[in-house]
């Protein structure tokens, strides 16, 4: 969904390109909170991924095709803060050296992949992981139902941006409609890359899931007291 | 757990060495055809809207090393190598952001 440089008028891309610094300095410092020297490194093999999995288009059908955006699976895998700034990562890289996604829209595309499907991916996955019980088990399909949601929310927002600063006179519930319908269907392609990726990493090291953290916290601790002299442990 | 634990090096190498191979093999079989915001703007007709990129000249541009003719490794090597920049920039960050001393919960 990376949008080109045109498809905005620059004030829109102005205004979405200060949200997006903005976002990116929050998470500059939100980032802080979430990374470690265990952590540090898995984040930045979660951008490369992110960044790999962007390249293979599938097919969706009517010759269409989708991607990985990334912002749920990498939310999940590393925390929201984290995840906005590997996709910022990605998107730039994409943007300077592959032309992939303009240069003036690069703030329109940190909102909508970044900011918006990461806090889309965040809030789904949060819900539901309060709403379930706190297992490891359900982390993976947790991860993937945020990623079917973030989709088709941030063509969304992409329809709304359109509506505001597009630089043709299309009407908007056209944009809108074909936006969300063909974004829904990429977003299955999503769940299902998201569910295998987290589901794997669960797996093995659970312990480097960002949103796997409460339940193993809630293992049971054995507790044990050193047995003080003459009296029964 | 009943799944054997990889090492923080083994888990990081085969991380690295699955994205390498999406990045540098799986990606010559994506799909060519527009994706979902591309068919949509040619559908709805604001495709035409869309301007080149200023970097469309750099030797990466559309995930193609200009100079090498062979499709798959042309795509294959501007994969791995965007795949490897990421790293280093984003890695480079998270090194630095990171907190130093290990958290309540590490």
């Amino acid at each position: 969904m990376h949008v080109p440089d045109g498809f905005l008028d620059a004030p829109t891309s102005i205004a979405t390109g200060v949200v997006a610094a903005g976002g990116v300095a929050l998470a500059l410092r939100g980032a802080r909170r979430e990374l470690d020297d265990r952590t540090a490194p898995m984040a930045g093999l979660v951008a490369t991924f992110v960044f790999a999995g962007q390249m293979v288009n599938f097919p969706v059908g009517a010759g269409t095709s989708g991607h990985l955006l990334g912002g749920a699976l990498a939310a999940v895998l590393v925390g929201p803060w984290t995840a906005l700034l590997c996709v910022s990562t990605v998107l730039l890289v994409q943007a300077l050296l592959m032309a992939d996604g303009g240069i003036t829209a690069l703030g329109t595309n940190i909102t909508l992949l970044g900011i918006v499907a990461v806090a889309v991916s965040w809030l789904v996955f949060r819900g539901i992981r309060m709403l379930l019980p706190d297992r490891l088990g359900v982390v993976a399909p947790a991860a993937a139902v945020a990623a079917l949601v973030s989709v088709p929310v941030a063509a969304f927002v992409f329809s709304l941006l359109f509506a505001v600063g597009g630089n043709a006179p299309v009407a908007f519930d056209k944009v809108l409609t074909a936006m969300v319908s063909w974004h829904l269907v990429i977003g299955l392609g999503e769940a299902l890359i998201t569910g295998l990726v987290v589901g794997s990493v669960v797996a093995v090291r659970p312990d480097l899931v960002h949103g796997a953290r409460s339940a193993l916290r809630r293992r049971p601790l054995e507790i044990r007291q050193p047995a003080k002299t003459g009296e029964p442990a | 757990m009943s799944v054997p634990k990889l090492s923080g090096r083994a888990f990081f190498v085969a991380f690295l060495f699955a994205a390498l191979l999406v990045a540098g093999v799986a990606s010559f079989y994506a799909s060519s055809h527009p994706d979902g915001l591309e068919h949509v703007a040619e559908k709805t007709g604001f495709l035409d809207t869309a301007k080149d990129s200023p970097t469309a000249a750099s030797p990466m541009a559309d995930y193609a090393t200009s100079g090498v003719e062979d499709e798959r490794l042309s795509g294959g090597v501007a994969g791995v190598a965007g795949s490897l920049i990421v790293l280093l920039l984003a890695g480079g960050l998270f090194w630095v952001l990171r907190r130093r001393e290990p958290g309540p919960d590490a």
